[in-house]
């Protein structure tokens, strides 16, 4: 069997005195989608600025198809292209038309050409209902719209894997689904991921593990219906209960 | 008219908001309303009208009665001389013109510099992070005036070979280093209100330092501080007039040779409007700018 897409042992990272992730140990193999939950201020945000070598570890390994990207030697970058990561606030390019903000790393980073790259968003934005948004600013687009750009943005890169940070978090209830949807569609077809939600329904739908982050640590980890619906630990419980009170189930 | 601008898009400009067939009628009470909207207006713009004639008409009919007031007109105002004297000081002007645009090009050039050098993090620019941080803390301290005599009295008497003597040389270059210290802080602002998720977004797509900045820091920040670049080009043009202190003939220095002939301070009010008459379209050009860069805000608050 081929190397796990991802594998994370032992990770630490801190912020000064505060330790924000101690311990992380866990695997994602290929076509699997691994689900973080926790409160706000578990770490998962950081876990996954980690991944993405946003934020230097203190201690630990990343390894990215078997390669230590956490190595000295390592340059980002080149890490970079191989990961696509979508933020809770989107973060488009507000300077850049639609097809601008998804070209922009093809052409500029992957030496794609302009006629391929935009060829290739221009199928990319088809598939999920967006090609008359083509010309558009982000800021004529509603949230959910401009979610799923930002999630083209980074398809449009043939990521190996997906980073996905709370992509839902600053949307509308009704903007939602069409966002997770969208997700849903790419686990379908095949994408590695690793997300960080607050919606418990849509974690079940797509996750292999879901992986219950508390005060930075791994607390629980498993089958989706086993961390969901049985927690074992109490803080998984408390917290499920607390989500299931908030209505997000 | 800010009545009409608060109340949105008004129904009556030929698409009715509600057309679920049939044509939309205004009730009696909206047309009630718009009555006396009308009458309130004209109520306005009556008071605006008498009260404006009262204050000027009166300020006119004091200065032009006051027993000085025929002095006063030949001393700044007389326009006889004045036209007599305006291509002299139009031609010290095209001096400032073309300063104006020397210096502007080359202080974009240095403050850009500077302010990238400024914002880096590279390890091998430390030392010139150094540097520009104490020239942008000296110029911007030190008045412009005391730079110019500075370096253009101050450097030809160090009588090195090779070095220019022309006071317009001089004068430009004190006018460039004290702007691109201004500039360069200007744009570093603009650089640094670029929020950090842009960059993140930015170096998680794999584009390197150099290319977020290009492609998408500089392009954002230059949006937000192109209203401030042009109020700093506005001042420039006037400041421009400084460097007659050396005695290159501009137009301040034009309007003074003239005046010290004929003791008529005319010259002096001609070559301030032809200063007005460049910097007062360049401030409402950088206002329209402005009002537009808040428009177009205020809409991305909207979606």
């Amino acid at each position: 069997m081929s190397a796990p897409v991802l594998r994370i042992e032992k990770l630490r990272k801190s912020f000064g005195a505060e330790i924000v992730l101690e311990d992380i140990t866990f695997t994602v193999p290929e076509h699997t989608a691994t689900v973080f939950i926790g409160a706000s201020g578990s770490g998962k945000s950081t876990l996954l600025r980690c991944i993405n070598l946003l934020e230097q570890i203190d201690d630990g390994v990343i390894k990215l198809d078997g390669q230590d990207i956490s190595a000295a030697d390592v340059n980002p970058d080149e890490v970079r292209k191989k990961l696509g990561m979508v933020f809770q606030s989107f973060n488009l390019f507000p300077h850049m038309t639609v097809l601008e903000n998804i070209i922009l790393a093809p052409t500029k980073v992957q030496g794609v050409s302009q006629d391929e790259a935009v060829d290739q968003a221009f199928k990319l934005l088809e598939r999920f209902g967006l090609r008359d948004k083509a010309d558009q600013y982000p800021d004529r687009l509603s949230g959910g719209q401009q979610q799923r750009v930002a999630i083209i943005r980074s398809l449009a890169r043939s990521p190996r894997l997906l980073l996905l940070d709370e992509i839902t978090s600053a949307l509308d209830p009704v903007l939602v689904n069409e966002v997770l949807s969208t997700v849903r569609e790419l686990k379908s077809e095949g994408m590695t991921m690793v997300l960080a939600t607050h919606e418990m329904g849509f974690a079940k739908q797509v996750a292999n593990e879901v992986c219950y982050l508390h005060q930075g640590r791994i607390l629980e980890w498993g089958a989706p219906e086993e961390i969901l619906e049985a927690p074992k630990r109490a803080e998984t419980r408390e917290f499920i209960k607390r989500v299931h009170d908030a209505g997000r189930l | 008219m800010s009545e009409n601008r608060g109340r949105g898009s008004g129904g009556n400009s030929g698409s009715a908001p509600y057309d679920f067939g049939g044509a939309w009628q205004p009730s009696e009470i909206e047309l009630a309303r718009r009555v006396a909207r009308k009458k309130r207006n004209q109520k306005n713009a009556l008071i605006a009208a008498l009260s404006s004639a009262l204050v000027l008409g009166t300020l006119i009919v004091v200065i032009v009665t006051s027993p000085g007031w025929v002095t006063l007109r030949n001393t700044f105002f007389k326009w006889a001389y004045g036209v007599e004297v305006l291509p002299k000081i139009l031609l010290g002007f095209a001096t400032n013109a073309t300063l104006t645009v020397i210096a502007g090009t080359s202080v974009a050039l240095i403050g850009l510099l500077v302010a990238l050098i400024r914002t880096s993090r590279t390890p091998a620019l430390t030392p010139f992070r150094f540097l520009a941080t104490i020239y942008v803390d000296v110029f911007r301290g030190v008045p412009l005036l005391l730079v110019i005599l500075l370096v253009g009295f101050g450097i030809p008497a160090l009588q090195i070979k090779g070095l220019t003597n022309s006071v317009l040389i001089l004068g430009t270059l004190a006018v460039i280093i004290t702007y691109s210290a201004y500039v360069a802080e200007v744009i570093r602002s603009g650089i640094l209100t670029v929020h950090p998720s842009q960059r993140a977004a930015a170096r998680s797509l794999g584009l390197s330092h150099s290319q977020t900045l290009r492609y998408v820091v500089l392009p954002q920040a230059f949006k937000r501080v192109t209203p401030p670049l042009l109020n700093d080009l506005v001042a420039l043009v006037k400041d421009t007039g400084l460097i007659s202190i050396l005695g290159v003939t501009d137009a301040v220095r034009a309007a003074q040779i003239q005046t010290s002939k004929s003791f008529n301070y005319t010259p002096y009010v001609m070559a301030a409007l032809i200063f007005l008459a460049v910097t007062i379209p360049l401030t409402r050009a950088t206002d329209r700018m402005l009002r537009k860069s808040l428009e177009r805000q205020n809409a991305q608050g909207q979606a």
